[in-house]
Protein backbone atom coordinates (compact mmCIF):
# COMPACT_ATOMS: atom_id res chain seq x y z
CA UNK A 1 0.00 0.00 0.00
CA UNK A 2 1.45 3.72 -1.39
CA UNK A 3 1.67 5.90 1.99
CA UNK A 4 -0.26 9.20 2.24
CA UNK A 5 2.77 11.14 1.56
CA UNK A 6 2.87 9.21 -1.86
CA UNK A 7 -0.84 9.13 -2.71
CA UNK A 8 -0.75 12.99 -2.03
CA UNK A 9 2.70 13.46 -4.36
CA UNK A 10 1.10 10.87 -6.72
CA UNK A 11 -2.05 13.30 -7.05
CA UNK A 12 -0.29 16.56 -7.59
CA UNK A 13 1.82 14.56 -10.06
CA UNK A 14 -1.31 13.71 -12.02
CA UNK A 15 -3.09 17.11 -12.05
CA UNK A 16 0.30 18.88 -13.02
CA UNK A 17 0.96 16.30 -16.29
CA UNK A 18 -2.93 17.19 -17.67
CA UNK A 19 -2.31 20.64 -16.85
CA UNK A 20 1.10 20.83 -18.58
CA UNK A 21 -0.69 19.12 -21.78
CA UNK A 22 -3.47 21.36 -21.87
CA UNK A 23 -0.28 24.39 -21.58
CA UNK A 24 1.49 22.53 -24.74
CA UNK A 25 -1.58 21.86 -26.71
CA UNK A 26 -2.73 25.60 -26.09
CA UNK A 27 0.58 26.57 -26.92
CA UNK A 28 0.89 24.78 -30.20
CA UNK A 29 -2.33 26.45 -31.48
CA UNK A 30 -1.22 29.78 -30.68
CA UNK A 31 1.53 29.22 -32.37
CA UNK A 32 -0.33 27.58 -35.41
CA UNK A 33 -2.48 30.35 -35.71
CA UNK A 34 0.01 33.21 -35.89
CA UNK A 35 2.05 31.10 -37.81
CA UNK A 36 -0.86 30.51 -41.08
CA UNK A 37 -2.49 34.30 -40.23
CA UNK A 38 0.71 36.13 -40.48
CA UNK A 39 3.79 34.09 -41.98
CA UNK A 40 2.81 31.80 -44.35
CA UNK A 41 0.90 34.34 -46.81
CA UNK A 42 4.58 35.48 -47.24
CA UNK A 43 5.61 32.21 -48.66
CA UNK A 44 2.82 31.93 -51.17
CA UNK A 45 0.26 30.28 -49.52
CA UNK A 46 -2.91 32.03 -49.64
CA UNK A 47 -4.90 32.85 -47.37
CA UNK A 48 -8.71 31.86 -47.79
CA UNK A 49 -10.70 35.29 -48.43
CA UNK A 50 -13.89 34.20 -49.26
CA UNK A 51 -14.44 32.21 -46.37
CA UNK A 52 -12.92 34.59 -44.24
CA UNK A 53 -15.87 37.17 -45.31
CA UNK A 54 -18.41 34.70 -44.68
CA UNK A 55 -17.02 34.49 -40.96
CA UNK A 56 -16.95 38.52 -40.97
CA UNK A 57 -20.73 38.60 -41.86
CA UNK A 58 -21.35 35.68 -39.04
CA UNK A 59 -19.44 37.22 -36.34
CA UNK A 60 -19.62 41.14 -37.14
CA UNK A 61 -22.99 41.85 -39.05
CA UNK A 62 -25.32 39.59 -37.51
CA UNK A 63 -23.99 40.67 -34.19
CA UNK A 64 -25.15 44.32 -34.95
CA UNK A 65 -28.59 44.62 -33.90
CA UNK A 66 -27.55 43.18 -30.21
CA UNK A 67 -24.95 45.60 -29.71
CA UNK A 68 -26.61 47.85 -30.82
CA UNK A 69 -29.62 47.71 -28.63
CA UNK A 70 -27.07 47.07 -25.42
CA UNK A 71 -24.67 49.66 -25.97
CA UNK A 72 -27.88 51.96 -26.37
CA UNK A 73 -29.11 51.28 -22.92
CA UNK A 74 -26.13 51.81 -21.58
CA UNK A 75 -25.53 54.45 -22.46
CA UNK A 76 -29.09 55.94 -21.13
CA UNK A 77 -28.52 54.30 -17.81
CA UNK A 78 -24.43 55.70 -17.41
CA UNK A 79 -26.10 59.15 -18.24
CA UNK A 80 -28.81 58.65 -15.93
CA UNK A 81 -26.79 57.73 -13.34
CA UNK A 82 -24.15 60.38 -13.64
CA UNK A 83 -26.80 63.11 -13.29
CA UNK A 84 -28.17 61.63 -10.53
CA UNK A 85 -25.24 61.94 -8.92
CA UNK A 86 -23.53 65.17 -10.44
CA UNK A 87 -26.76 67.00 -10.20
CA UNK A 88 -25.67 67.63 -6.54
CA UNK A 89 -22.78 69.46 -7.54
CA UNK A 90 -24.03 71.62 -9.76
CA UNK A 91 -22.10 69.91 -12.16
CA UNK A 92 -24.70 68.54 -14.97
CA UNK A 93 -22.73 69.32 -18.04
CA UNK A 94 -19.63 66.44 -16.44
CA UNK A 95 -22.42 63.83 -17.86
CA UNK A 96 -20.70 64.07 -21.26
CA UNK A 97 -17.25 63.81 -20.10
CA UNK A 98 -18.19 60.85 -18.03
CA UNK A 99 -20.46 58.61 -20.52
CA UNK A 100 -17.91 59.81 -23.75
CA UNK A 101 -14.42 58.61 -21.69
CA UNK A 102 -16.21 55.51 -20.23
CA UNK A 103 -18.17 54.30 -22.86
CA UNK A 104 -14.67 54.79 -25.33
CA UNK A 105 -12.13 53.34 -23.41
CA UNK A 106 -14.65 50.65 -21.41
CA UNK A 107 -17.56 50.01 -21.76
CA UNK A 108 -17.81 50.49 -25.30
CA UNK A 109 -15.05 46.98 -25.88
CA UNK A 110 -15.86 45.05 -23.36
CA UNK A 111 -19.25 45.16 -24.16
CA UNK A 112 -18.65 44.07 -27.60
CA UNK A 113 -16.31 41.38 -26.08
CA UNK A 114 -18.87 40.02 -24.40
CA UNK A 115 -21.49 39.63 -27.01
CA UNK A 116 -19.16 38.75 -29.33
CA UNK A 117 -17.55 35.91 -27.30
CA UNK A 118 -21.17 34.40 -26.26
CA UNK A 119 -22.36 34.92 -29.87
CA UNK A 120 -19.52 33.32 -32.22
CA UNK A 121 -16.80 32.37 -29.39
CA UNK A 122 -19.09 29.54 -28.32
CA UNK A 123 -20.43 29.26 -32.01
CA UNK A 124 -16.32 28.57 -33.13
CA UNK A 125 -16.06 26.05 -29.92
CA UNK A 126 -19.14 23.89 -31.48
CA UNK A 127 -18.57 23.96 -35.06
CA UNK A 128 -14.67 22.98 -34.70
CA UNK A 129 -16.16 20.39 -31.98
CA UNK A 130 -18.83 18.63 -33.88
CA UNK A 131 -15.85 18.36 -36.92
CA UNK A 132 -13.82 16.69 -34.63
CA UNK A 133 -16.09 14.47 -33.91
CA UNK A 134 -17.53 13.56 -37.21
CA UNK A 135 -14.52 12.71 -38.07
CA UNK A 136 -14.20 16.02 -40.91
CA UNK A 137 -11.24 17.40 -39.10
CA UNK A 138 -8.58 13.73 -39.59
CA UNK A 139 -10.33 13.99 -43.29
CA UNK A 140 -8.92 17.39 -43.70
CA UNK A 141 -5.34 15.89 -42.49
CA UNK A 142 -5.54 13.45 -44.43
CA UNK A 143 -5.93 15.28 -47.26
CA UNK A 144 -3.17 17.52 -46.69
CA UNK A 145 -4.88 20.79 -45.72
CA UNK A 146 -4.14 22.33 -42.10
CA UNK A 147 -7.43 22.39 -40.07
CA UNK A 148 -5.49 25.43 -38.10
CA UNK A 149 -5.21 27.60 -41.66
CA UNK A 150 -8.63 26.01 -43.04
CA UNK A 151 -10.72 26.81 -40.08
CA UNK A 152 -8.99 29.11 -37.57
CA UNK A 153 -7.20 31.73 -39.94
CA UNK A 154 -10.35 32.60 -41.35
CA UNK A 155 -11.90 32.83 -37.94
CA UNK A 156 -9.12 34.69 -36.61
CA UNK A 157 -9.02 37.37 -39.18
CA UNK A 158 -12.71 37.95 -39.73
CA UNK A 159 -12.61 38.74 -36.11
CA UNK A 160 -9.63 41.12 -36.25
CA UNK A 161 -11.45 43.36 -38.43
CA UNK A 162 -14.99 42.85 -37.25
CA UNK A 163 -14.63 43.42 -33.47
CA UNK A 164 -12.69 46.63 -33.50
CA UNK A 165 -15.29 48.06 -35.85
CA UNK A 166 -17.95 46.19 -33.67
CA UNK A 167 -16.46 48.41 -31.04
CA UNK A 168 -16.62 51.62 -32.87
CA UNK A 169 -20.15 51.49 -33.94
CA UNK A 170 -20.81 50.02 -30.29
CA UNK A 171 -19.25 53.14 -29.18
CA UNK A 172 -21.17 55.68 -31.49
CA UNK A 173 -24.60 54.02 -30.32
CA UNK A 174 -23.83 54.59 -26.72
CA UNK A 175 -22.82 58.14 -27.09
CA UNK A 176 -26.02 58.60 -28.97
CA UNK A 177 -28.05 56.66 -25.80
CA UNK A 178 -26.21 59.17 -23.20
CA UNK A 179 -27.04 62.43 -25.56
CA UNK A 180 -30.82 61.64 -26.23
CA UNK A 181 -30.75 60.84 -22.60
CA UNK A 182 -29.02 64.36 -21.55
CA UNK A 183 -31.19 66.42 -24.06
CA UNK A 184 -34.42 64.91 -23.59
CA UNK A 185 -34.71 64.37 -19.80
CA UNK A 186 -31.75 66.36 -18.15
CA UNK A 187 -32.57 69.43 -20.48
CA UNK A 188 -28.95 70.17 -21.82
CA UNK A 189 -28.67 72.30 -24.91
CA UNK A 190 -27.57 69.54 -27.47
CA UNK A 191 -25.03 72.10 -28.87
CA UNK A 192 -23.03 72.24 -25.51
CA UNK A 193 -23.32 68.46 -25.05
CA UNK A 194 -21.87 68.06 -27.97
CA UNK A 195 -18.89 70.29 -28.06
CA UNK A 196 -18.90 68.80 -24.30
CA UNK A 197 -18.11 65.28 -25.55
CA UNK A 198 -15.16 66.36 -28.44
CA UNK A 199 -13.81 68.64 -25.61
CA UNK A 200 -13.76 65.88 -23.25
CA UNK A 201 -12.49 62.93 -25.66
CA UNK A 202 -8.88 62.57 -26.71
CA UNK A 203 -7.94 60.48 -30.07
CA UNK A 204 -5.59 58.26 -27.37
CA UNK A 205 -8.81 57.11 -25.73
CA UNK A 206 -10.32 55.79 -28.70
CA UNK A 207 -7.50 53.69 -30.32
CA UNK A 208 -6.74 52.32 -26.17
CA UNK A 209 -10.36 51.05 -26.90
CA UNK A 210 -10.00 49.71 -30.31
CA UNK A 211 -6.48 48.28 -29.03
CA UNK A 212 -8.57 46.38 -26.19
CA UNK A 213 -10.95 45.26 -28.92
CA UNK A 214 -8.43 43.45 -31.41
CA UNK A 215 -6.46 41.62 -28.21
CA UNK A 216 -10.01 40.47 -27.20
CA UNK A 217 -10.54 39.72 -30.71
CA UNK A 218 -7.64 37.19 -30.92
CA UNK A 219 -8.33 35.69 -27.21
CA UNK A 220 -11.91 34.99 -27.86
CA UNK A 221 -10.95 33.01 -31.15
CA UNK A 222 -8.02 31.09 -29.72
CA UNK A 223 -10.33 29.85 -26.55
CA UNK A 224 -13.05 29.06 -28.69
CA UNK A 225 -11.16 27.33 -31.26
CA UNK A 226 -9.25 25.37 -28.71
CA UNK A 227 -12.30 24.04 -27.20
CA UNK A 228 -13.38 23.27 -30.08
CA UNK A 229 -10.04 21.18 -30.84
CA UNK A 230 -10.06 19.37 -27.18
CA UNK A 231 -13.09 17.96 -28.30
CA UNK A 232 -12.42 14.25 -28.01
CA UNK A 233 -15.33 11.71 -28.60
CA UNK A 234 -19.18 11.58 -29.62
CA UNK A 235 -21.81 14.78 -29.27
CA UNK A 236 -21.93 15.21 -26.30
CA UNK A 237 -18.46 16.57 -25.59
CA UNK A 238 -19.21 19.74 -27.63
CA UNK B 1 5.93 -8.71 -55.74
CA UNK B 2 6.79 -5.29 -54.87
CA UNK B 3 5.46 -3.50 -51.54
CA UNK B 4 3.70 -0.16 -51.52
CA UNK B 5 3.88 0.46 -47.54
CA UNK B 6 6.42 -1.58 -45.55
CA UNK B 7 5.55 -1.63 -41.87
CA UNK B 8 8.63 -2.67 -39.43
CA UNK B 9 8.40 -3.29 -35.49
CA UNK B 10 5.66 -0.91 -34.90
CA UNK B 11 4.31 -0.38 -31.40
CA UNK B 12 1.83 1.86 -29.80
CA UNK B 13 0.46 3.05 -26.60
CA UNK B 14 -2.80 4.27 -25.97
CA UNK B 15 -1.63 5.70 -22.41
CA UNK B 16 -0.74 2.40 -20.35
CA UNK B 17 -2.29 0.01 -22.76
CA UNK B 18 -0.80 -1.04 -25.79
CA UNK B 19 -2.56 -1.35 -28.90
CA UNK B 20 -0.22 -2.31 -31.58
CA UNK B 21 2.08 -4.63 -30.41
CA UNK B 22 5.45 -4.90 -32.36
CA UNK B 23 3.80 -4.93 -36.12
CA UNK B 24 5.79 -5.76 -39.41
CA UNK B 25 4.05 -6.46 -42.27
CA UNK B 26 4.09 -5.39 -46.34
CA UNK B 27 1.58 -4.09 -48.22
CA UNK B 28 1.82 -4.93 -51.69
CA UNK B 29 1.75 -2.56 -54.55
CA UNK B 30 -1.24 -2.03 -57.05
CA UNK B 31 -3.49 -4.70 -55.03
CA UNK B 32 -6.35 -4.96 -52.96
CA UNK B 33 -5.37 -5.82 -48.91
CA UNK B 34 -7.43 -6.01 -46.45
CA UNK B 35 -6.50 -5.70 -42.93
CA UNK B 36 -8.76 -8.31 -40.78
CA UNK B 37 -9.82 -8.30 -37.53
CA UNK B 38 -12.38 -8.25 -34.72
CA UNK B 39 -13.66 -5.10 -33.03
CA UNK B 40 -10.98 -3.71 -30.92
CA UNK B 41 -7.79 -5.72 -32.50
CA UNK B 42 -6.52 -2.25 -33.49
CA UNK B 43 -6.75 -2.78 -36.90
CA UNK B 44 -8.47 1.03 -37.33
CA UNK B 45 -5.38 2.41 -35.26
CA UNK B 46 -3.43 1.00 -37.73
CA UNK B 47 -5.14 2.67 -40.13
CA UNK B 48 -4.63 5.53 -38.72
CA UNK B 49 -0.65 5.08 -38.60
CA UNK B 50 -0.52 4.36 -42.30
CA UNK B 51 -2.47 7.87 -42.98
CA UNK B 52 0.11 9.25 -39.90
CA UNK B 53 -3.19 10.81 -38.25
CA UNK B 54 -1.23 9.12 -35.07
CA UNK B 55 2.24 8.65 -34.35
CA UNK B 56 3.61 5.36 -33.52
CA UNK B 57 5.65 5.31 -30.06
CA UNK B 58 8.01 3.39 -32.05
CA UNK B 59 9.46 1.96 -35.15
CA UNK B 60 8.15 2.60 -38.95
CA UNK B 61 6.30 3.15 -41.78
CA UNK B 62 7.85 3.39 -45.19
CA UNK B 63 5.89 4.12 -47.93
CA UNK B 64 7.48 4.04 -51.47
CA UNK B 65 10.53 4.02 -49.51
CA UNK B 66 10.36 6.92 -47.65
CA UNK B 67 9.72 6.68 -43.74
CA UNK B 68 6.40 8.72 -42.63
CA UNK B 69 7.26 8.83 -39.00
CA UNK B 70 10.62 10.96 -39.47
CA UNK B 71 8.29 13.45 -41.35
CA UNK B 72 7.92 17.18 -40.93
CA UNK B 73 4.25 18.76 -41.85
CA UNK B 74 5.33 19.64 -45.64
CA UNK B 75 6.72 16.39 -46.56
CA UNK B 76 4.04 14.32 -45.48
CA UNK B 77 1.27 16.75 -46.87
CA UNK B 78 3.21 15.94 -50.28
CA UNK B 79 2.56 12.39 -49.35
CA UNK B 80 -0.38 12.51 -48.03
CA UNK B 81 -1.68 14.24 -51.81
CA UNK B 82 -1.09 10.95 -53.47
CA UNK B 83 -3.31 8.85 -50.72
CA UNK B 84 -7.24 9.14 -50.56
CA UNK B 85 -8.82 7.99 -47.59
CA UNK B 86 -12.58 7.31 -47.11
CA UNK B 87 -13.59 7.43 -43.31
CA UNK B 88 -16.01 5.12 -41.33
CA UNK B 89 -18.31 7.83 -41.01
CA UNK B 90 -17.33 9.35 -45.06
CA UNK B 91 -16.52 12.77 -42.90
CA UNK B 92 -17.69 14.82 -45.75
CA UNK B 93 -17.51 18.72 -44.52
CA UNK B 94 -21.40 19.24 -43.55
CA UNK B 95 -20.93 23.13 -44.82
CA UNK B 96 -20.30 22.81 -47.77
CA UNK B 97 -22.17 20.96 -50.87
CA UNK B 98 -21.06 17.64 -52.43
CA UNK B 99 -19.41 19.53 -55.65
CA UNK B 100 -17.44 21.43 -52.52
CA UNK B 101 -16.29 18.81 -50.73
CA UNK B 102 -14.98 17.09 -54.09
CA UNK B 103 -13.50 19.70 -55.57
CA UNK B 104 -11.68 20.70 -52.08
CA UNK B 105 -8.75 19.02 -52.61
CA UNK B 106 -8.40 20.07 -56.25
CA UNK B 107 -8.73 23.67 -54.90
CA UNK B 108 -6.29 23.35 -51.98
CA UNK B 109 -3.04 21.52 -53.94
CA UNK B 110 -3.81 22.88 -57.28
CA UNK B 111 -3.91 26.00 -59.56
CA UNK B 112 -6.27 24.24 -62.20
CA UNK B 113 -9.05 27.01 -63.41
CA UNK B 114 -12.11 26.80 -62.56
CA UNK B 115 -13.89 25.54 -65.48
CA UNK B 116 -11.37 22.51 -65.54
CA UNK B 117 -12.47 21.84 -61.69
CA UNK B 118 -15.60 21.82 -62.70
CA UNK B 119 -14.94 19.07 -65.20
CA UNK B 120 -12.85 16.94 -62.78
CA UNK B 121 -15.76 17.24 -60.58
CA UNK B 122 -17.81 15.62 -62.69
CA UNK B 123 -16.06 12.57 -64.09
CA UNK B 124 -15.30 11.68 -60.37
CA UNK B 125 -18.58 11.94 -59.38
CA UNK B 126 -19.71 9.91 -62.52
CA UNK B 127 -17.17 7.52 -61.68
CA UNK B 128 -18.63 6.52 -58.17
CA UNK B 129 -22.59 7.47 -59.84
CA UNK B 130 -23.60 10.23 -58.41
CA UNK B 131 -24.35 12.76 -61.40
CA UNK B 132 -26.75 15.11 -60.85
CA UNK B 133 -26.31 15.34 -56.98
CA UNK B 134 -23.54 17.57 -56.91
CA UNK B 135 -25.31 20.51 -55.64
CA UNK B 136 -27.10 18.80 -52.54
CA UNK B 137 -25.49 19.00 -48.87
CA UNK B 138 -24.00 16.36 -47.07
CA UNK B 139 -26.93 15.92 -44.48
CA UNK B 140 -29.25 15.40 -47.73
CA UNK B 141 -27.73 12.25 -48.94
CA UNK B 142 -27.97 8.31 -47.70
CA UNK B 143 -25.52 6.41 -46.16
CA UNK B 144 -24.56 5.08 -49.07
CA UNK B 145 -24.65 8.12 -51.31
CA UNK B 146 -22.09 9.86 -48.56
CA UNK B 147 -19.78 7.08 -49.03
CA UNK B 148 -19.87 7.51 -52.47
CA UNK B 149 -19.08 10.95 -52.82
CA UNK B 150 -16.08 10.52 -49.67
CA UNK B 151 -14.77 8.23 -51.84
CA UNK B 152 -14.72 10.64 -54.95
CA UNK B 153 -13.10 13.49 -52.99
CA UNK B 154 -10.70 10.77 -52.05
CA UNK B 155 -9.66 10.22 -55.46
CA UNK B 156 -10.44 13.59 -56.54
CA UNK B 157 -6.43 13.94 -57.03
CA UNK B 158 -5.96 10.46 -58.13
CA UNK B 159 -4.26 9.27 -55.27
CA UNK B 160 -1.28 6.10 -55.75
CA UNK B 161 -2.99 4.84 -52.51
CA UNK B 162 -6.77 4.57 -51.19
CA UNK B 163 -7.53 4.05 -47.74
CA UNK B 164 -10.79 2.32 -46.61
CA UNK B 165 -11.77 2.55 -43.04
CA UNK B 166 -14.89 -0.19 -42.65
CA UNK B 167 -16.99 0.96 -46.09
CA UNK B 168 -19.35 -1.50 -45.49
CA UNK B 169 -20.03 -0.49 -41.91
CA UNK B 170 -23.89 0.58 -41.52
CA UNK B 171 -25.16 -0.03 -45.20
CA UNK B 172 -27.12 -2.38 -46.28
CA UNK B 173 -26.39 -5.71 -48.35
CA UNK B 174 -27.05 -4.50 -51.75
CA UNK B 175 -25.19 -0.86 -50.84
CA UNK B 176 -22.36 -2.40 -49.75
CA UNK B 177 -21.88 -5.06 -52.59
CA UNK B 178 -21.86 -2.04 -54.73
CA UNK B 179 -18.95 0.03 -53.00
CA UNK B 180 -17.33 -3.63 -53.18
CA UNK B 181 -17.41 -3.32 -56.83
CA UNK B 182 -16.34 0.56 -56.90
CA UNK B 183 -13.39 -0.69 -55.01
CA UNK B 184 -12.79 -3.59 -57.74
CA UNK B 185 -13.19 -1.39 -60.53
CA UNK B 186 -10.84 1.44 -58.97
CA UNK B 187 -8.02 -1.42 -58.52
CA UNK B 188 -8.44 -2.53 -62.03
CA UNK B 189 -9.13 0.11 -64.18
CA UNK B 190 -6.56 3.19 -62.54
CA UNK B 191 -4.60 0.48 -60.77
CA UNK B 192 -4.42 1.58 -57.44
CA UNK B 193 -2.93 0.33 -54.14
CA UNK B 194 -5.80 -0.64 -51.81
CA UNK B 195 -5.36 -0.84 -48.10
CA UNK B 196 -9.27 -1.63 -47.20
CA UNK B 197 -9.86 -1.99 -43.20
CA UNK B 198 -13.16 -4.30 -42.57
CA UNK B 199 -14.76 -7.30 -40.50
CA UNK B 200 -17.47 -7.95 -43.09
CA UNK B 201 -16.11 -11.63 -43.91
CA UNK B 202 -18.34 -11.52 -47.58
CA UNK B 203 -16.65 -8.11 -48.71
CA UNK B 204 -13.57 -9.56 -47.88
CA UNK B 205 -13.81 -12.60 -50.13
CA UNK B 206 -15.49 -10.24 -52.91
CA UNK B 207 -12.46 -7.92 -52.99
CA UNK B 208 -9.00 -8.81 -51.18
CA UNK B 209 -6.26 -10.20 -53.07
CA UNK B 210 -3.84 -10.05 -49.72
CA UNK B 211 -5.45 -10.59 -46.35
CA UNK B 212 -3.93 -9.58 -43.42
CA UNK B 213 -5.64 -10.23 -40.15
CA UNK B 214 -4.52 -8.52 -36.44
CA UNK B 215 -5.99 -10.02 -33.44
CA UNK B 216 -4.94 -8.51 -29.92
CA UNK B 217 -2.81 -6.04 -31.51
CA UNK B 218 -0.38 -8.58 -33.40
CA UNK B 219 -0.16 -9.86 -37.07
CA UNK B 220 -1.56 -13.78 -36.86
CA UNK B 221 -1.72 -13.88 -40.26
CA UNK B 222 -1.01 -12.70 -43.68
CA UNK B 223 -1.07 -13.87 -47.37
CA UNK B 224 -4.15 -14.74 -49.98
CA UNK B 225 -7.82 -15.63 -49.83
CA UNK B 226 -6.88 -19.23 -50.43
CA UNK B 227 -4.26 -19.51 -47.77
CA UNK B 228 -6.83 -17.85 -45.42
CA UNK B 229 -9.28 -20.41 -46.07
CA UNK B 230 -6.56 -23.28 -45.81
CA UNK B 231 -5.65 -21.58 -42.23
CA UNK B 232 -6.18 -24.17 -39.17
CA UNK B 233 -5.13 -21.31 -36.45
CA UNK B 234 -7.67 -21.26 -33.77
CA UNK B 235 -8.67 -17.43 -34.08
CA UNK B 236 -9.01 -17.42 -37.62
CA UNK B 237 -11.21 -20.33 -37.42
CA UNK B 238 -13.64 -18.65 -35.15
CA UNK B 239 -13.89 -15.63 -37.20
CA UNK B 240 -14.21 -17.37 -40.65
CA UNK B 241 -16.71 -19.77 -38.85
CA UNK B 242 -18.47 -16.82 -36.97
CA UNK B 243 -18.09 -18.85 -33.93
CA UNK B 244 -18.35 -16.79 -30.23
CA UNK B 245 -15.83 -16.73 -27.59
CA UNK B 246 -15.82 -19.05 -24.93
CA UNK B 247 -17.25 -17.48 -21.44
CA UNK B 248 -13.15 -16.64 -20.46
CA UNK B 249 -14.35 -17.02 -16.72
CA UNK B 250 -16.18 -19.39 -14.48
CA UNK B 251 -19.22 -18.68 -12.39
CA UNK B 252 -16.71 -18.72 -9.12
CA UNK B 253 -14.87 -15.57 -10.98
CA UNK B 254 -17.96 -14.26 -11.91
CA UNK B 255 -19.69 -14.09 -8.24
CA UNK B 256 -16.09 -12.47 -7.47
CA UNK B 257 -16.74 -9.58 -10.35
CA UNK B 258 -20.02 -8.60 -9.39
CA UNK B 259 -19.18 -8.91 -5.46
CA UNK B 260 -16.01 -5.83 -6.33
CA UNK B 261 -12.80 -7.49 -5.70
Amino acid sequence: MPSLVENFLGLIGRKAITHLQDVHDASKLINDTFYWTFLSPFKGKKIRVRASISEMVKTGYNSVPIVAVISFFVGVILALQAAYQLRRFGALIYVANLVGVSITRELGPILTAIIVAGRSGSAFAAEIGSMKAAEEIDALVSMGINPVRYLVVPKLIAMMVMLPALTIFSDSIGLLGGFLLSVLALGIHPYNYFQQTINALLIKDILTGLTKAWAFSIVITLVGSYQGFKVAGGAEEV
Amino acid sequence: MESAIEIRDLVTYYGEREILKNISLSIPQRKTTVILGGSGCGKSTLLKHLIRLLKPTRGSILINGQDITQMDEEELNKVRQKMGVLFQGSALLNSISVADNVALPLREHTRLKESTIQIMLRMKLDLVGLSGFEHLYPSQLSGGMKKRAALARAIALDPEMLFFDEPSAGLDPVTAAGLDELILKLKNVFRMTIVVVTHELASVFAIADYVVMLDFGEVIFSGNLDELKASDHPRIRMFLERRPEKEAYSPEDYFRIIAGD
